[in-house]
């Protein structure tokens, strides 16, 4: 709990509890807030949820095991393919959600594990080459399996995706408490990732204060010494590569049900480089930080794309740079102020399993 | 006394050099046993090859009783050898307590879903790990720097960390590569009364120095490496009478005399 507090580092030094309520209340508030400027946001707060799930699974294999990933949005297209596969017209499957989403991060998994095999013996450039390949190969795949037999649909990408049912509730449909109130899908939907993005913040936690956690930041420091030990840096990273591929599998997932509509273009590999981006942003090691990372960069373009134009409208009368490119500056500007300020991210890692009092501050949480 | 170690005909080549040829030597059980040489003798690659960092051409590695597995770091730890490096290898970035908990990695249980339920058993194996670890930090003398950053310690304390990081791993035997290298005479004399206290304990000891004094005071028996071969095994006493010694580090044929002055 104490990486909640993290996420405002200047009340969080002073009053974790404090800094650990705003942002719990700020999490459920968000839609509501978003809710003031249109439906739109809570759109885009759904989809930054999603990328939330994405930093947290890419910061384990990166963040903790220093396994440079540049593939890693093939995990998220696994787990939305197998989502599709499973529960639409595609192959007139419609399996239960409860299903499904196991499934599909159990195939991310796999596929975490394919990839770890033959690169366990690569480090820095060269896993990041061979990574970088792997998300390709993944993509293109997706991309030409329309023929002999029909399986992806090819670049058409696969349509009406059963949405999200939890056993009888459908979270696409408004929900009616009682005769006033209905609650809009988007909030539905908000509320569900908002649970799992929770989930994986515990889950992770544990694992990197833990005799696993360990192993990959020893890893991650050197990797001779950590076999000097003991560790068994064969399955370590292996284990690394599959857990983290777990929660690119399980975000994929709920974004085909989210999306209703999966297709290769939304696995490019610059998809794969704005997650890497997030969490070298946010700070990278760091569950707070990354998990900043991911919302700022998500709301980023967005805010630019609706912004941008009607001010330079207002000012210029016309619109001088596109919000796109804008983007990019913009985006590329962050990222070198932050290596000259904060080379190591808003919210740098720091060593904690020493801390016994975070650890006690953290059961005394519970 | 029993034996610990036995090493049968270890060979290793790189190449067209052989860096260890047909070595054979015995570490009994709760000795200090030393490993020395000139430069480019050996020493190290026999380190390298007793800890499965590398696999032999020849020979083989028996341990309590049962062949060492080569090639296989974990594994030798698992069966009881630990080791330091020549130049410290920990890990950076983790404090001093957490490097030793790391050590403790192959004595440790907890597997990905006890922990990820955070079983009972889970946090009481963290539990002892942490308490386990302050011990051994006490135990070489730097406890007061648990929560340092291992990179921000004193070159002395990093070898002490090292130390404890290996003992972490519970083993029978410790193999400390050049422990002293770098220390000054103060420094030096802690490391000796630390080997001193972990025989002691229980924990055989082998030392790879080049401090010939720091050898000579500590070691219960010695083996001299060559270029790739053994030229004597023996108590300090008769080592430093040996002929092939004295011409190996003096080179040609000294006298008794210098001999025993080094």
């Amino acid at each position: 709990m104490n990486e909640l507090a993290l996420a405002i580092p200047w009340l969080g030094k002073r009053n974790p509890a404090a800094a650990r309520g705003v942002v719990i209340l700020l999490a459920f508030a968000a839609p509501l807030i978003a809710m003031l400027f249109g439906k739109t946001w809570v759109r885009i707060l759904d989809f930054a949820m999603l990328y939330v799930m994405l930093a947290i699974g890419l910061n384990l294999v990166v963040g903790f095991a220093g396994l440079l990933d540049l593939g890693y949005i093939a995990f998220y297209a696994v787990g939305a393919y197998t989502f599709a596969f499973l529960a639409s017209p595609q192959f007139e499957l419609h399996l239960p959600f409860w299903l499904v989403l196991p499934l599909g991060a159990g195939c991310a998994a796999l596929a975490g594990i394919i990839l770890g095999l033959p690169t366990l013996r690569l480090r820095g450039d060269y896993l990041a080459i061979v990574t970088l390949g792997f998300g390709e190969i993944v993509r293109i795949f997706l991309n030409n399996l329309n023929q002999p037999i029909n399986i992806t649909n090819g670049p058409q990408g696969i349509n009406m995706i059963d949405p999200l049912v939890l056993f009888g509730w459908d979270v696409s449909k408004p929900l009616k408490i009682g005769e006033e109130i209905t609650v809009n899908s988007l909030f539905q939907y908000y509320y569900i990732f908002l649970a799992f993005v929770a989930l994986s913040v515990v889950l992770v936690q544990r694992l990197q204060v833990s005799r696993v956690g360990r192993a990959w930041a020893a890893i991650r420091d050197d990797e001779l010494a950590a076999k000097a030990i003991g560790i068994n840096t064969r399955n370590m990273k292996l284990l690394a590569f599959s857990l983290g591929a777990t929660f690119g599998g399980v975000s994929g997932g709920l974004f085909a049900a989210f999306q209703g509509f999966v297709s290769p273009e939304s696995f490019s590999l610059m998809e794969s480089i704005a997650v890497l981006t997030m969490i070298v942003f946010g700070g990278m090691g760091n569950l707070a930080g990354v998990i900043v990372g991911a919302l700022a960069l998500t709301a980023l373009p967005e805010v630019l794309r609706y912004v941008a134009i009607p001010v330079q409208q207002a000012l210029f009368d016309k619109v001088i740079l596109d919000p796109e490119v804008l983007r990019m500056l913009l985006l590329s500007l962050a990222m070198i102020f932050m290596m000259l300020l904060r080379p190591a991210g808003l919210i740098p890692a720091y060593s904690r399993y020493s801390r016994p009092e975070l650890v006690v501050g953290k059961e005394a949480g519970k | 006394m029993i034996t610990l170690l036995e090493a049968r005909g270890i060979t290793k080549r790189f190449g067209g050099l052989t860096a260890l040829s047909d070595v054979s030597l015995t570490i009994r059980k709760g000795e200090v046993y030393g490993l020395i040489g000139p430069n480019g003798a050996g020493k190290t690659t026999f380190f390298n090859v007793l800890t499965g960092a590398y696999v032999p051409d020849g020979g083989e590695l028996v341990f309590n009783g049962t062949e060492l597995p080569t090639g296989k770091p974990h594994k030798v730890v698992e069966a009881g050898i630990a080791r330091t490096f020549q130049n410290i290898r920990l890990f950076r970035d983790m404090t001093a307590l957490e490097n030793v908990m790391a050590g403790h990695h192959i004595r440790s249980r907890a597997n990905p879903f006890s922990i990820l339920l955070q079983t009972r058993q889970a946090k009481e194996e963290e539990r002892l790990i942490t308490e386990r670890a302050y011990e051994l930090l006490r135990y070489v003398g730097i406890e007061r720097f648990a929560d340092t950053v291992s990179k921000n310690l004193s070159y002395g304390d990093q070898r002490r960390l090292e130390i404890a990081r290996a003992l972490a791993t519970e083993p029978q035997l410790l193999a400390l590569d050049e422990p002293a290298a770098g220390m000054n005479a103060t420094e030096t004399a802690k490391l000796r009364e630390l080997v001193q206290t972990i025989r002691h304990d229980g924990v055989t000891v082998l030392l790879i120095e080049h401090d010939v004094k720091l050898v000579m005071g500590l070691c219960d028996r010695l083996a001299v490496l060559d270029f790739g071969k053994k030229i004597a095994e023996d108590v300090p006493a008769e080592v430093q009478k040996n002929d092939a010694v004295i011409s190996a580090y003096l080179g040609g044929h000294g006298t008794h005399k210098t001999g025993a002055a080094a």
